[in-house]
Formats: structure tokens, sequence, C-alpha cells
């Protein structure tokens, strides 16, 4: 490790500094580490989804889905066939989907299927829906919920990004001038983040669109939406308006509370009061000294916070009638649609191994332990 | 034990936590009194009844405070029924003719509203053998102006409705309701209610000796009760009353459960350390990847929707969250203490260990965690209710945002249905929230320098 230095035969080791690369090489280490038990971890719970699932039959159902689907089509679609009367071709329909299911060992106890099934789901073959159609056309379930996708994206990083970083600062600013009234009033108003962002979505729904009429009542873009680009992206933004504003007021001021205090009981460390004896400035100390520790602590309370919203997005969505994943959810519920809804279940299950991979990733950034080596953050 | 009711006194130098006991014990006031006011059955047959629960209640109408509140009198419902004694409504029988009788009746009422009824309906009944009763209604303003109605042939239960009577309509003002126009000043834009003493003249003519009938005369009102009603005319101060111990015994229980049991595994995964401490956390990995309202919502669509169900699918989902690791933190620390150490070499088993000294000293950890999580599991619940998975047969707080959801009442102008349980929820969150983040700074003396 050292180049060229003359070994002194003492019993001190000496310091090695650690390069670059190296730096790198445990950083790749430590992310392909996560990724591979995180996978395992999704895989596991995905497996135990399509169990609940299966204990009423509803993922064979999928499957019978589509046999009979394809079946149909490719009997309807055949010249040789079309002398047949609907009864007859009702009845050759029956038989080649039964002679199918037997190949495919249907009738077979589902523990052996299983596997194979969990293997569709992590590949994202998830199967035809009953019901719904994407708005391409597609009864494909990967296409329906796929292209559901980017709104709730959308909604969800603006949100968050935005809850994030004011109630980062708002907490900076609390912890430098704390006992103030504005600091009271933060205080006393925490426990208003018990209630869900939906909760306060009706509220505001009530207030700004029915009664004050000035913001709309849902959905992502105005009807008929606007042909040019940016008329639409300003439609988008102000649709955005009241379901973001309704995740920040949950979520803001148990943050700052809780984030204030933690920089309150780290800025009375003691090596904090060296840093200010030292001359640091202000502005310095805190970022250097406060901040950085507290970090990794930020970003875990931060997580387990995304992680519980995730939920909640779904009924913000349905209240707002939000064209994302959480109303597709809600409404395959109400058409009764399994292979919608064990779908979205699996590709939930996705976004929440993908969430915890990046904030996992951001730690590891963050934490110098892990970049010493000693492992990264123990459990 | 002394020391948690010395911690629990402190409580009352926080003047948040004052208030949130307060609003606490409010609810459980309120759960008390409707458990017993209002038993569970009488509870399920008030919200499912039939006609003889909701024939007199108006639909969609707004609470009675909404009216002491806003400058005009809205309509209310007006009740009249000739087989009631206290009614007082004389049957005056004479004989026309050879088989004939004619019974006639007068409804007469005090109209003091500004507000027009929202429906009116006679409701009839009638006893005969063959030949049934022939009745003709004629509308007496305050004024002196009269209406006459359609004649209508009476079967043993029947109703007439003013609404869809299309000959009276002819008769009546263009493009005004029935029950506008009966009671609306005539040439006058908008329309204005004539205040004074309405009469109904009922005049039945009967073929039989013996036969009879009775009418009763229903002025469905604008505002009806504390709280309103909803679509299906079912008054909303029961699930609002109800919906309390429901959703207190739901949080509690929900809570609870979690918090216990969290943290006995802890402690067990602590204390055997090894096999049984890693298994535990993979299994935490794993349960934290499960999207807990995806598969609640799974699980209510295809198999049961009953609330124990749910209860219980949501207690084994949270059981394996993040909070066992803050516990198994401070289980590692209390394991080194010396006194866990005397104890083993005095020789005591493990469970004594575990029940005597490591769960005593967390309690006080547990108890801000237990008062926290009240509100989210109430919300919980709401939330799966709101989406349509709530108990089919329970009137809670989410069925009815639930049902005023679907009906549109924002849109529709409803906001009471909605307001009135969204502020009980509202309520009940703040109430433990404020409690649980006393009790916090309470038991975690370094929050309390801040």
């Amino acid at each position: 490790m050292t180049e060229g230095s003359i070994t002194v035969d003492s019993g001190i080791e000496p310091v090695v500094q650690q390069k670059s690369p190296n730096n790198f090489l445990k950083l790749l280490r430590y992310t392909v580490i996560k990724l591979f038990t995180l996978f395992i971890a999704v895989a596991i719970g995905m497996y135990l989804t399509i169990l609940i699932a299966q204990m009423g039959g509803y993922v064979d159902e999928i499957i019978k889905g589509q046999i009979r689907e394809s079946i149909s089509i490719s009997v309807s679609q055949n010249p040789e066939l079309k002398f047949l009367t609907a009864q007859e071709r009702a009845e050759l329909i029956n038989e080649r989907v039964r002679v199918e299911e037997e190949r495919l060992g249907l009738d077979r106890p589902f523990i052996g299927r299983s596997f194979s099934f969990l293997g569709n789901a992590l590949t994202l073959n998830l199967g035809r829906a009953q019901w719904l159609t994407s708005d391409s056309g597609s009864k494909l379930v990967r296409n329906i919920i796929l292209e559901r996708l980017p709104p709730t994206l959308l909604l969800m990083t603006t949100s968050n990004m935005l809850l994030f970083f004011i109630s980062l600062f708002f907490a900076l600013y609390l912890s430098r001038n704390y006992g103030n009234l504005i600091d009271k009033i933060v205080i006393g108003l925490s426990p208003t983040s018990s209630a869900p962002a939906w909760f306060y979505g009706i509220f505001l729904l009530l207030l700004f669109a029915a009664v004050l009429g000035v913001l709309p009542f849902g959905g992502m873009v105005m009807a008929p939406p606007p042909d040019d680009t940016w008329q639409y992206a300003l439609s988008v933004l102000r649709h955005m308006i009241l379901p973001v504003s309704a995740w920040m007021i949950s979520g803001f001021f148990a943050s700052v509370y809780g984030w204030r205090t933690f920089f309150l009981i780290f800025s009375m460390e003691d090596y904090v009061e060296l840093a200010r004896a030292k001359g640091l400035s202000s502005r310095e100390v805190e970022r250097r000294y406060v901040l950085r520790p507290t970090l990794p602590n930020i970003i875990t309370t931060f997580a387990l916070m995304l992680i519980s919203l995730w939920q909640g997005a779904i009924i913000l969505e349905t209240v707002f009638n939000w064209p994302g994943l959480g109303r597709l959810l809600y409404r395959a519920v109400g058409l009764y649609d399994s292979p919608v809804i064990i779908g979205s279940t699996v590709i939930y299950a996705y976004l929440l191994g993908i969430t915890v991979f990046l904030l996992d990733f951001i730690y590891a950034l963050v934490d110098p332990r892990v970049r010493v080596g000693s492992g990264g953050p123990k459990a | 034990m002394k020391a948690l009711t010395r911690s629990f006194r402190q409580l009352l130098h926080y003047p948040s936590a004052i208030a949130g006991i307060l609003l606490i014990l409010l609810l459980v006031g309120v759960s008390i009194y409707t458990l017993i006011a209002i038993p569970y059955n009488e509870a399920i047959r008030l919200w499912r009844g039939g006609e003889d629960v909701w024939g007199e209640s108006p639909r969609t109408a707004r609470p009675l405070w909404l009216d002491w509140i806003t400058a005009d009198k809205k309509s209310q419902t007006i009740v009249i029924n000739s087989a009631s004694e206290e009614d007082g409504i004389d049957k005056d029988v004479t004989e026309v003719a050879e088989d004939m009788w004619d019974i006639g009746m007068v409804f007469e009422f005090d109209y003091p509203y500004d507000g027009f009824p929202q429906e009116m309906i006679v409701y009839f009944t009638a006893t005969f053998d063959e030949k049934n009763p022939f009745v003709s209604m004629t509308w007496e303003t305050p004024d002196g102006r009269q209406f006459r109605m359609s004649d209508t042939d009476l079967a043993p239960a029947g109703s007439y409705r003013f609404d869809q009577d299309n000959r009276l309509a002819r008769r009546l003002p263009e493009g005004l309701l029935p029950q506008v126009a009966l009671f609306a000043m005539p040439e006058v834009d908008p329309p204005t209610t004539v205040k004074g003493t309405y009469r109904l003249y009922v005049d039945g003519i009967v073929f039989e000796e013996g036969s009879d009938f009775d009418a009763k005369l229903v002025i469905f009102g604008e505002v009806h009760g504390l709280a309103g009603t909803d679509h299906r005319r079912r008054d909303i101060t029961l699930p609002l009353l109800w919906g309390t111990p429901i959703a207190l015994t739901f949080g509690l229980v929900a809570s609870l459960g979690t918090t216990i049991i969290t943290m006995l595994i802890a402690a067990m995964g602590v204390w055997y350390g090894g096999i049984v401490d890693d298994l535990i956390q993979r299994i935490t990995e794993i349960n934290m990847l499960l999207p807990l309202l995806p598969i609640l919502i799974m699980v209510g669509t295809f198999y049961n929707r009953s609330i124990w169900t749910m209860l219980g699918l949501i207690i084994v989902l949270s059981i394996f969250g993040a909070a066992i690791k803050n516990y198994r933190a401070i289980f590692m620390q209390i394991k080194e203490s010396p006194y866990i150490e005397a104890a083993r070499s005095y020789g005591a088993g493990n469970f004594r260990i575990i029940v005597k000294y490591l769960i005593p000293r967390i309690i006080p950890i547990l108890i801000p965690g237990l008062v926290s999580g009240i509100p989210a599991f109430v919300f919980l619940e709401a939330s799966l209710a709101v989406l349509g998975l709530g108990d089919p047969v329970l009137p809670t707080w989410g069925k009815l945002i639930n049902d005023a959801n679907s009906q549109g009442a924002l849109n529709n102008g409803y906001y009471y249905w909605v307001l009135q349980p969204a502020v009980l929820l509202m309520i009940t969150g703040l109430g433990f929230a404020m409690v649980g983040f006393a009790l916090d700074r309470i038991f975690n003396p370094r929050l309390r320098e801040v």
C-alpha cells in the first residue's frame, strides 16, 4: 500500500491513505451486494404476494383467461372453421381450452407452478386484464400499469422533493433560532401530520375547487388537453397544485419538528462547540459539523416516510382523480379485475424495492463508514 | 410503576397534552354514550333498515345546525298520520249512496319556512274485501287557492307521490315542481313561499261496510337531524356516533397489538441471538418491501372485508416494521447491563430474564410510540373504507366519506356529508398525536432539552 516508504520497524502501523479508486470499488461492492440482497427480498415478497392471491385461485384465473382468449382468437380467425355454428364453436373452444389447461398442469397443485409464476412476475409478464384496457388499446397488464407509472412518478417525485428540501431548510432555520414564536407554532402544529395527505386533499378540494372554484377538481390536465406543449405543461402544473399541497401539508410539520430536534441535539455536541471556538463561521459549522453527521439519519427517516407515503398516494390519486397507478388500482378493485390488482401489487413491491435501493445507495454515498469498509450501516 | 405514574403526571405540564387528553376523553365519552344508547343490533338495524326507518326521512338533507347559522329558514319535515292518535285527525263518515260511504279527512299544518320541501308523499293503507276505495285530494293554500290532485285507487298499501302526478303538473304553473308550486306565491320570481296554514282535504269513497283507509302525509324538509341525512335517507348521526367506538377500538387494538408483539419479538431476537436474531432481521427486511395497502386491497377484494380480518392482517404486516430496529438497539444496550449479568449468575431462566428485566425497561419507550401509532391505524381503516373496502356491515366514518365521494357530494354542495366525518377523524388524530408528542418528550429525555 505505502509506496516506497522506509519500513519502520515499530509496532505502529503506518496510516494508509485511501486512494479514490479503492473508494469507488468499495462503493461498487456495497452497491452490488445491496442490490443482490434486495432482489432476493423483493422476490420473496412477491412470492408471498402470489401465495396470498392464489389462495383464492385468482392467479390461475389470469392464466386461464389468457388461454381462453388466445384460443378464442385463433379459432375465430381460422377460415376452415367458419362454417361452424355458434354452439359448435363454443364447444370446440372449450375442448381446446381443457386440453391446454391439462397440458399446463392447471389441475395440479399450485405449489409447483408458483415458481414459474414468480418468474413471470419478476420479469413483468403479468398476463392480460379482464376488463381494463390501456389508453393505447393494449390489454396486457404490463402495458396498462406502465402507462400509468409516469403520472404517479411525476406527482410523487415533485411532492417529495419539494417536501424534503423545504422541510430541510426550514428545520435548519429553526435550529438556528429556536424557541421563538415560529418554533412554537411548528411544534404545536406537528400533530397535524398524523392525518394522511388525502385527508387534507379533501379539505383543499372543498375549499379551492368547490367553494372558491379557482382550482380544478381533479385529473392531470384539462379536458380536452391543449395541443401546445407549453400550455399542456401549464395545465398539468395547475392540476398539480392541490395534490402537491396536500402532500406537503401532511408531511411538513412533523418533518420540520423532527429534523430541527435532530439538528439541535447534534449541534450540542462537543465537537461543534470546538468548531465554534476555532472561529469557524456559523455556516461552516452548520454544514460540516451538524449537517454532515445527521445526514444519514435524515435520509433514513426520509426513507421510512417515503415508504409509508407510497401507500398514501393510492388514495390521494383516487381523491384527485389523478391518472396514476393508485387510481388504476382503485378502478381495478371496483371492476374486480384480478390480473390488474395482482399486477399492481407486484409493481408496488418492485417500486418499494427500487426506492429502498436508491436510498441505501444515497446512504452509502453519504455515510463514511461504508467507504472505510466497516461494512456499512449495521441494521 | 411509580416512575410511570410520575411521568404521566408530567404530562399535565404540556398544554398541548392537556388539550389532547380532553379530546380523547370527549371521544371516549361519546363512545360510551353511543354503546349504551344505541346498542349494536339497533345500530345495524338503523343502518340497514327498511322503510320503517327511512320512510319519514328526507334524502340528502342538511343538518339542523346549518339552518341555525343561515338567515333563511329551511323547510323541515312535517308528518301527519291519520292512524296516530296524537295527530288528531277526525274521520268524517257519511253515507252518500247505497253501498257508498264517504270518509273525509283534513290534514292541517303550519308552514313557516322560507325553503321549499324536497319531496311530498302520501302513504296510504287500506282495509277492504274486494272493492278498493277511491280517493281524491284537494290542496288549499293559506291564501285560499285550491289545487285538485289526480284521483287514486287504493291498494292495501301504497303511496301517492306529488312529483309523479303528471296531470297535477299540467294544472300547476309551468316549469315548477309540485312541491315548489304548491307552496309558492303566484307569479313571483324567484319562487317564494307562502307562509301560513295549509290544508289537504282527503276524501275517500269506500264501497263496503267496514272498509277503511288511513293516510300519512309526509312533507320532506331540506334539513333534518343533528347531522343531516345521506342519499339513502339515513340519519348521519348514527355512523358519526357509532364510528367513534369503532375507530377508537380499531386504533387501540391495532397499535397495542403491534407494539407488544413487536417488542416481544425484538426481545427474543436480542436475547437468543444468533440464528433467531438473523432470521428476524431478514423477515423484517422482506416485510418492509411488502406494500401494505395494496396487499390489504388484494385481500379485501378477493376474500373478506370484515374489520377483524383487516385488523389481524394489518397487525401481522406491521409487526416486522421499522420499530423492531429501534427496540433491538435498546435491548442490546440493556442486555449488557450489570444486573442482567447478575440475574444470569444466580441462574435465572431465559424467560424470567426477558419478562422481569428486559421488558419493564422498555415500556417507557413503548408508550409514546403506542399512543402516536393510534391515529395512523385509525386513518388506515378510514383509508380502506374510502377505497370501498371497509367493513360492509358497520357504520364508520370512512364509509360516510366513501358514500359522499361516490355520490359526488363535493360537486353537489353536500359539504356537511364530507366535513362531519372528516372533522371527527381530525379530532381523533390530533388528540392522540398531541398526547403522543408530549409523551415522546417526557420519555425521551434528550428531547426535553429542546
